[in-house]
């Protein structure tokens, strides 16, 4: 494994206690004839960012079922990065040209990688694209290599795309985090949707004293109803509907908003947003913009805990698993139906979901003169994120995956 | 399972979901996706889905009827998609054939609603499964209650609801077995009564051992 420092291993058994001993023992079923069998998980950095937080999880699962897992990073310079950035953007469809260059320093890299990463793997799984031209290093025989696609490719920027589709046809299998987000590839395209972690600090259960604490912390009543946004203070997340929201609701309910989230310390953007933000709300006492630090889990799960209602109205999203995390602390939701969200909120099933600030508001007063339905969605949402969006599932579906690829060859 | 042996063997099932290139963005396009897609897709949003979403049991029924109430805003259409029980095929055909039926129908009575766009896509996915025995047999009913008890939701919905397009009859692996190898008839039809769509899985599999622990407590 090169440079990958594993935290926090959660032993397989210790989910036994949520999820059942049943659903526990069928992984390791399911695992039986890969025992033995090589596997490699490569992305691009071994911290931060949401591929790093999964793989940190699933790699130690992998292990414990006697799966021989590597973890390699490829390594790049700062104008590698630079060009990966670029891409990023653009797949997701910002607007970009570029130069011939661009694409040589993506090549490059990939080559200068091949020759010193270990790719001979039966299973090798590229997480995104940045490091998808390793595919040249596939051994010969019966190795099988996906490519992990974690980003939105629903608008992807032509050129970039036209660049890099033959490489992911060049691939056994492609997954996708959302049928939207998928391309017409002529390899199959599975959906793998994004997962949280049940034990992790964001999510694992926590004690009433601690979230009282939290709450004394920033100064928020936990005797009033408390409606809450987690999110980086981007436009796209719409901090400002949100407490255009808020106030209507305010006009029938006493409660309290909370917008939680980082980004805007180190993003230029993030800052006109912050600014924005603090104009809209005006200097309202029940209004509680909280720069939260980047990795501050402890504090967003007790803030989710202490929520009568959760809001995520963003304007577009990627899969947005704060959501899932919201739901598995049995919260009621509403959110915009963009992105991956109506995947996981299935419309008075597991959540409410709105188009516009107005709607927005209806369906947190709805939520607070129903408080019966709201634990009901709330109980059902959790029990969604049981069945679909935990690291176990994720582990299962790899670990499907790669019985399908062993018998088709 | 393939076949009913004297001891009941417990098998498991993983599912992948395979994306599509096929989506529908009005009810007409949906006649069209119906009659096209693969036999693994009509599995995957009606029984599969039945499976995945096991923890409701009010109005969810399959993918096609969701997506017609809340993306095509046709409340009729989907009450009328989400009454068909899979229980009742035992072919993928065969539920084909009615879902487009009452699809095209409703496009044919209403045919500005026929072209209307939806909120959202229904995207064609499908299934793909790997199947696997958990190395746990049953010879008599009590040890048959003992394994049901710690089975996993997978298997179980293996076992109890897509045993209709294994078996092409209108039972399940379960009730198959009482009656074919034990001669319980009576305890396989009770079983066989037992509503997946107003019950959970978990409180599905509740019934069905106090149904068990009945028949035994006869003997």
């Amino acid at each position: 494994m090169s440079e990958t420092i594993l935290t926090d291993r959660i032993p397989l058994d210790e989910y036994a206690g949520l999820l059942g001993a049943a659903e526990i023992g069928e992984l390791r079923a399911l695992s039986r004839p890969l025992v033995g069998r090589e596997v490699c998980m490569v992305n691009t950095t071994a911290v931060g960012g949401g591929v790093a937080e999964i793989l940190n999880r699933l790699v130690p699962l992998m292990e414990e079922l006697d799966i021989r897992i590597r973890w390699e990073v490829m390594k790049g310079g700062e104008d590698f990065f630079e060009v990966t950035k670029a891409f990023h953007n653009a797949l997701h469809g910002v607007a970009y040209n570029p130069r011939k260059a661009d694409f040589g320093i993506f090549l490059d890299y990939n080559a200068r990688n091949r020759a010193h990463l270990d790719l001979g793997a039966e299973f090798t799984v590229i997480h995104d694209p940045q490091p998808m031209a390793l595919i040249e290093a596939r051994p010969a025989g019966k190795a099988h290599w996906v490519w992990r696609c974690h980003i939105d490719l629903s608008r992807p920027n032509e050129d970039v795309w036209n660049f890099l589709s033959p490489i992911a046809g060049r691939f056994d299998a492609s997954i996708f985090s959302s049928p939207e987000f998928a391309r017409q590839l002529p390899i199959p395209q599975y959906l793998f949707y994004p997962s949280i972690d049940p034990l992790s600090e964001k999510n694992r259960d926590l004690d009433a004293a601690y979230i009282q604490q939290v709450l004394a912390q920033y100064k928020i009543d936990p005797d009033r109803r408390i409606l809450t946004q987690i999110s980086r203070f981007d436009r796209l997340k719409d901090p400002v509907g949100v407490i255009r929201a808020y106030r209507i609701v305010k006009r029938y309910f006493d409660c309290q908003l909370v917008l939680a989230g980082g980004g805007a310390a180190d993003d230029p953007e993030g800052r006109v947003v912050l600014q924005n933000v603090r104009r809209e709300a005006d200097g309202d006492p029940d209004i509680h913009v909280l720069e939260l630090p980047a990795w501050s889990p402890l504090e967003v799960n007790a803030l989710q805990r202490a929520s009568t209602v959760v809001i995520q109205k963003s304007l577009r999203e990627g899969f947005g698993l704060t959501v899932a995390e919201a739901l598995w602390k049995k919260k009621p939701v509403v959110a915009s139906a963009v992105g991956g969200i109506p995947i996981q909120v299935i419309h008075k099933h597991t959540g409410l979901l709105a188009h516009s600030v107005e709607g927005t508001a209806y369906q947190i007063r709805y939520l607070l003169s129903h408080p019966d339905i709201a634990a009901r969605l709330g109980e059902q949402g959790h029990q969604h994120v049981r069945a679909n969006f935990l690291i176990t599932q994720n582990l299962r579906r790899y670990l499907t995956l790669f019985l399908l690829l062993d018998s088709h060859s | 399972m393939t076949a009913v042996t004297s001891r009941f063997e417990f098998y498991t099932v993983a599912y992948l979901t395979r994306i599509c290139n096929q989506k529908a963005s009005t009810l007409a396009q949906l006649v069209t996706g119906l009659d096209e897609c693969s036999d693994a897709s009509i599995f995957h949003h009606t029984f599969q889905t039945l499976g995945s979403h096991h923890f409701l049991t009010e109005g969810f029924s399959n993918d096609f009827a969701q997506w017609v109430l809340a993306a095509a805003n046709r409340t009729e259409l989907a009450e009328q998609l989400a009454a068909l029980d899979v229980r009742d095929y035992v072919s993928l055909a065969e539920l084909r054939s009615d879902l487009r039926r009452l699809v095209a129908d409703y496009c044919a009575a209403h045919p500005l609603y026929a072209e209307q766009q939806a909120l959202e896509d229904f995207n064609f996915c499908e299934s793909v499964d790997v199947t696997m025995s958990l190395g746990m047999q049953a010879a008599t009913l009590e040890e048959f209650r003992a394994v049901l008890e710690k089975l996993s939701h997978s298997s179980f919905y293996f076992h109890f609801i897509t045993s209709r397009l294994r078996l092409h009859l209108q039972t399940n692996d379960f009730s198959h077995w009482f009656s074919e190898m034990l001669g319980r008839e009576r305890l396989a039809s009770n079983v066989n009564r037992i509503d997946i769509y107003t019950n959970t899985l978990d409180g599905a599999r509740t019934k069905l051992l106090r149904l068990v622990d009945r028949e035994l407590s006869r003997q």
